[in-house]
């Protein structure tokens, strides 16, 4: 875990090197001052020496200043390190998740994702941050302060190397035991904001029933227990302050006891002595920022844990070693056909499956939910692969092309579809980059949607907010489809994606299909009969293996699923006008 | 889901809005921090006050350590060098014990307060997480529909945690450094007021250069900030069409895209930083320096004696001088914590100062039993309800019996008040009718809805339920008369069994059975692992389509409403699922007067009167057969010969 993270540093080392040097530059300067002080207070003040005060002073800004310095580029090398880090961590992730294969996508939320990129590497950011500067700088800055209280008196300096061993293991024995209490409360938190969400986006029905005070008790239920957990683990957390003054306060009293006893009998000097206890405060602070490192890092780990998790995934998809860059035709063969989602041990999903489609066929696929059309039809582009069997496109295993030239002419218009933030020519242009405006308005003439797009006050410059907010549900997939059509596949597959788009407008895409690409094969996936009883041929799927494949006609005289779906269909079970669409 | 159409997209919150007037914000936090523990808080104080007196004790005890008990010591000795007597250490013992005593105390203290104000953190915290949830719970519907959900998650999440760095870090720092800044600075005037001068200038210096760095890395902050957003806003984008990037082999161009943003967040980010970063070294080197000068100013002054300095006075001072400087350096530490925390209050308090629904309604639903021809209020559930009318006037009080007859007359509305969605609407419903709305999508089926239950206020005209304005109704008791299914089902994490009984919290397990039979949801319940108690998390992830929609179906056959507001469900499932749900919706509008948004062949043909909507007016009404024979609008949808919408 630590190597993939380290190797994400790239351009940034030398900040991430010169950073505790600074630091610890800054530690120097700041422990000789008190030393300065000393030697002021005894030479200079005790023997009248006014000359030695402005000397020793002069010196003392000077280190004060060099301090600055060193604590200025400190600071601005972790910046630059940390925040460079984040940026390299972010765009590694971002870069392997476009390397993704569908399976890989399936395996993380949206959200999860999300939070990687997010918080989670904000997280990082913060812990690196914090580790370049304290975390060598705080046991340095100890150091350096207990070999000047040595270098004074090694007697008394042997009291704080006593305190230090004592607070370092009360110190530690508290901060674990209340990580422990950390650790279960941020479950806790991640729950009550999913109840917070669920109420977000549930609002209807909380208001439909009147549940307002059910939801409310309920979150305050949830927002108390998150209350009992950290007061658990602040109960613990509180003896830090009360115990470092203890510590700090008993030996400001042992050293001024001892050394009282040490001046007296001329061993000492007062300016030494004020000096020890300068350092006390100094020495034990700084173990109490180490404990609090500590603490930052420790909660950074899951963080971390879960930004490698994304690094560290593989694409189980490749391209072929020679890959072939041109596809022949828009034909599709599948050859006993296996796949399962998961490829170990996972329940076949699609068995035994032997398709032949001709180039430029219009086939549509039918099944009930879970018979897997969709696993069918996602093989095509090779967004899965197969677990036993071969699929060919243009007469070759698709495995042989290049993934981008196989994709650019299969067109998978997906069930599940978005648009992007942009306008709608931006939009369309995802499927070619270099269309012209014209091209645009012949695929968006082709899925009926030019006419609400010309209707719109900005045309084909009507911007779309995130995923298509203003839009509504067909005209989104209308959108979706066009989008689709400018790639010029040889290959359609629409997955469910008129659904929303009422019966009469859907009949006008498939005409407008059939008339303006001719030789495009168009695979349909519908679960309305009407959607695709007028395609060549159509595929029944049930329970992942093809039950049956034929005409219209073929399939009504001989098949019990078909002639069942379009009976119900027919007698009053299908729909009104339209699907989907929103409120 | 998206806003309703028609919301202008100005309502919709954008982007990082500065903080307008950060010091009215944060007076109002403090009001807020204060409000329920200002007696806590009190205490705190006095006893931050107690362990930072011990604490000065301390220091003030060091200077005597050298002046009155070490140097007599030593001239003691000196005098008697020839025959040297045991120096007294007595009093130095007494010394010891006293400041031990004080220390004690002041350690008490520091663990008392810390006490108290985690309970006062964590507390404050809490009611403000149950205050924020419960006004949210009372805000209007139009509210979430103006507003990403996102938007609002993040008043909890974002929002809320700079709060929580703020109460819980920043807030106990300032104030105990506030107590030893003030003591401190007595003890200074006591010890050398020149010194003290001295001082005071360098703190000015200090601050100004505070303020000047502060005001430099805020601004990078809130170009920061900005560009985070840009950030989280590509990526929760690009994560969510993954799948699309990958068909339309958009990788390279998103990665390009990805990286403008991210470099630009890098360079706010780093710059931001750095200047935060630079407040600390700058403020502890300028103390050192401060302490140089005090050291050799007062070093001048105890040699020449002027102003009654002691070199253990000066040693003194100069720990009151770092002690001084250190709280200063700490408080401007906290500095960008505050101003985030400010930005962060804004906008927890712009959701706090939302207007709740507001609900005038004086009609209330009551249970109901008829005696002697007349009804009268019961007590106890008798499967009869009466809207309870009380007359303003004179107080007198009448019972309406709850039927479930709901009329609109001449209703206009629009959810811009500039833009009118429903023109005219005239429509009037029997107990016991079923009406479906019929029409293309926008044409204000789901609006209607949504003015029966007034999740929105009409603009003109009258809706009346038995008889009564709506608007007199208390909102309660009028959404607890209508039952209503949504498109897009909704579960809560929680059992089976818990969301049904979301209908009726009390109803007992038959019930909830008998409702789970009645939507033909009891089969597939049993099926689960744990049956009735399957825990449901994720809005019912481990569900299918229509196994979520037959659980809905049930909590709202639970609920028993005489009015079922029903949106036909439009996702695409299985034909054979779909007749189930279909037969659990029609038997659940048995005997109910139902608003149905219609999609089903089936449910617009059994409907006692369809209305056929464009652009919100009804075009036509009628039943199946009149309409058909009209063949206007209705029947273009029906046969499927319609122009697109």
């Amino acid at each position: 875990m630590l190597k993939t993270l380290v190797m994400q540093i790239k351009e940034f080392k030398r900040d991430v090197i010169v950073t505790p040097i600074c630091m610890i530059l800054e530690v120097v300067f700041e422990t000789v001052i008190p030393f300065l002080m000393a030697s002021i207070i005894d030479n200079g003040v005790e023997a009248g020496n006014i000359q030695h005060i402005y000397k020793v002073g002069g010196w003392m800004v000077a280190s004060a200043l060099c301090g600055l310095l060193c604590g200025i580029l400190g600071g601005r090398f972790s910046s630059r390190a940390a925040t460079g880090y984040a940026r390299n961590l972010r765009e590694a992730m971002f870069e392997n998740i476009q390397s993704f294969s569908f399976s890989n996508i399936d395996k993380y939320s949206t959200a999860g994702l999300v939070t990687r990129l997010t918080t989670d590497v904000i997280n990082i950011q913060n812990a690196l941050q914090m580790l370049l500067r304290m975390c060598f700088r705080a046991p340095f800055s100890m150091i350096c302060a207990m070999a000047m209280a040595f270098v004074i008196n090694a007697r008394l300096a042997a009291i704080y190397l006593v305190a230090v061993a004592i607070l370092g293991v009360l110190l530690f024995l508290i901060v674990t035991s209340a990580m422990e209490y950390f650790q279960q409360a941020f479950p806790k938190y991640d729950d009550m904001n999913a109840s917070v969400q669920e109420n977000v986006s549930a609002i209807r029905v909380v208001k439909a029933y009147v549940r307002e005070e059910h939801e409310t008790n309920k979150f305050k239920r949830a927002s108390q227990n998150i209350y009992d957990i950290f007061m658990k683990a602040e109960y613990k957390v509180i003896w830090n302050a009360p115990l470092l003054q203890i510590t700090v306060y008993g030996c400001i009293l042992l050293i001024s006891w001892i050394g009282a006893k040490m001046i007296v009998s001329h061993t000492l000097t007062t300016g030494e002595l004020m000096s020890l206890l300068t350092y006390c405060m100094n020495i034990l602070m700084n173990l109490m920022m180490l404990s609090m490192v500590f603490v930052m890092l420790t909660m950074s780990v899951a963080s971390a844990r879960r930004i490698v998790e994304v690094l560290e995934e593989k694409s189980d998809l490749s391209n072929p070693e020679n890959p072939v860059f041109q596809v022949k035709d828009g034909s599709i063969r599948f050859e006993n056909v296996d796949f399962a989602y998961q490829k170990a041990s996972g329940e076949p999903v699609l068995r035994q499956v032997n398709l032949d489609i001709r180039s430029g066929e219009t086939i549509g696929v039918i099944g009930g939910t879970g018979s897997a059309k969709t696993s069918l039809v996602n093989l095509i582009s090779r967004l899965y692969d197969v677990t036993a069997g071969k699929v060919f496109v243009g007469g070759r295993d698709v495995r042989e092309y290049d993934m981008e030239t196989l994709r650019n002419q299969v067109a998978v218009v997906l069930q599940k579809n978005v648009l992007f933030s942009g306008t709608i020519l931006e939009n369309l242009r995802w499927g070619k980059a270099d269309a012209t405006e014209e091209e645009c308005r012949q695929a968006c003439r082709l899925a009926c949607a030019d006419e609400f797009i010309e209707k719109m006050p900005d045309g084909y410059h009507t911007y779309i907010e995130q995923g298509g907010a203003n839009v509504s549900g067909g005209q989104k997939q209308r959108l979706c489809i066009a989008r689709a059509l400018l790639k010029q596949p040889k290959i359609l597959i629409l997955d469910d994606s008129s659904s929303a788009v009422d019966t009469a407008t859907d009949s006008k895409i498939r005409q407008a299909f059939a008339q303006g690409i001719p030789g495009t094969t168009k695979l349909i996936i519908a679960q309305r009969i009407s959607s695709v009883e007028g395609a060549d041929r159509i595929i029944v799927m049930d329970n992942g293996q093809v039950n049956g494949f034929g005409s219209h006609e073929e399939l009504l005289g001989e098949n019990e699923i078909y002639r069942e779906v379009y009976e119900s269909q027919k007698s009053g079970g299908g729909d009104f006008d339209e699907k989907a669409g929103e409120s | 889901m998206a806003g309703p159409k028609g919301m202008p997209a100005s309502v919709r919150r954008k982007g990082f809005s500065q903080v307008e007037n950060p010091g009215k914000i944060f007076l109002r936090l403090m009001k807020y921090v204060f409000r329920d523990y200002w007696k806590h808080y009190l205490a705190v104080m006095a006893l931050i006050f107690v362990s930072v007196l011990a604490n000065v004790q301390g220091t003030l005890f060091i200077r005597n350590l050298i002046d009155e008990y070490i140097e007599p010591m030593l001239f003691d000795s000196f005098l008697s060098s020839l025959t040297p007597p045991k120096p007294d250490f007595t009093p130095l013992a007494w010394a010891i014990g006293r400041v031990g005593a004080c220390y004690a105390a002041g350690v008490l203290a520091t663990y008392a307060y810390n006490r108290i104000l985690v309970g006062v953190t964590q507390g404050t915290l809490r009611n403000l997480r149950d205050d924020l949830f419960s006004h949210m719970e009372r805000l209007p519907i139009s509210y979430f529909d103006a507003h990403s959900h996102g938007d609002i998650m993040s008043v909890y999440t974002n929002d809320a945690d700079t709060l929580r760095q703020m109460i819980s870090q920043s807030m106990p720092q300032i104030f105990s450094s506030l107590i030893t800044i003030v003591s401190v600075f007595i003890s200074m005037v006591f010890l050398s007021i020149h010194l003290t001068a001295v001082t005071l200038v360098m703190v000015a210096l200090m601050l100004f250069v505070t303020k000047k760095l502060a005001g430099a890395s805020g601004s990078f902050f809130a170009k920061q900030q900005k560009d985070l957003g840009a950030v989280n806003g590509f990526i929760e984008e690009m994560m969510n069409g993954q799948k699309v990037v990958k068909v339309f082999c958009h990788e390279k161009e998103n990665m390009e895209k990805f990286r403008e943003v991210n470099d630009q967040l890098y360079h706010s980010a780093d710059m931001a930083n750095a200047f935060a970063n630079m407040l600390g070294p700058v403020n502890a080197q300028m103390g050192n320096v401060s302490y140089v000068i005090c050291a050799i100013v007062g070093g001048v002054l105890a040699l020449k004696g002027v102003g009654g300095l002691t070199l253990g006075g000066l040693a003194s001072f100069l720990t009151f001088n770092r002690s001084f400087n250190m709280p200063i350096n700490q408080v401007s530490q906290q500095f960008n914590a505050i101003v985030m925390a400010m930005a962060g209050a804004q906008r927890i308090f712009q959701l706090m100062d939302e207007q709740p629904e507001a609900d005038q309604g004086y009609v209330s639903l009551v249970n109901a039993k008829e005696t002697d021809g007349k009804l009268t209020e019961s007590q106890e559930r008798t499967g009869r309800w009466a809207w309870k009318h009380t007359h303003q006037a004179d107080g007198s009080v009448d019972y309406v019996e709850v039927k479930g007859a709901v009329v609109f007359d001449g209703v206009d509305f629009g959810y811009d008040a500039r833009k009118t969605i429903l023109h005219d609407i005239h429509l009037s419903a029997a107990p016991g009718q079923k009406i479906a709305l019929v029409g293309s999508t926008g044409a204000g089926k789901t609006t209607i809805t949504n003015l029966i239950n007034r999740f929105y206020d009409i603009q003109d005209g009258k809706i009346r339920y038995d008889g009564i304005n709506v608007n007199k109704i208390k909102k309660d008791d009028l959404r607890r008369s209508l039952g209503m299914v949504l498109q897009d089902t909704h579960l809560f994490t929680g059992t089976v069994q818990e969301n049904i009984r979301y209908g009726k919290l009390d109803a007992t397990q038959e019930e909830v059975e008998a409702a789970a039979k009645l939507a033909n949801a009891d089969g597939f319940i049993r099926r689960l692992p744990d049956g009735y108690e399957t825990v449901l998390t994720g809005d019912g992830a481990n569900l299918s389509q229509g196994q979520r929609q037959l659980l809905a179906i049930a909590r709202a056959a639970i609920a028993d409403p005489p009015v079922l507001i029903l949106d036909e469900a439009t996702s695409s499932i299985d034909t054979r699922t779909e007749r189930i749900v279909q037969d659990g919706m029609d038997k659940l509008m048995q005997g109910r007067t139902t608003f149905v948004i219609a999609h089903r062949l089936s449910t617009v043909r059994n409907a006692d009167c369809i209305m056929a909507l464009e652009q919100g007016r009804i075009l036509e009404r009628g039943n199946h057969q009149e309409l058909m024979q009209k063949k206007g609008r209705y029947y273009q949808l029906y046969t499927g010969n319609a122009l697109s919408e």
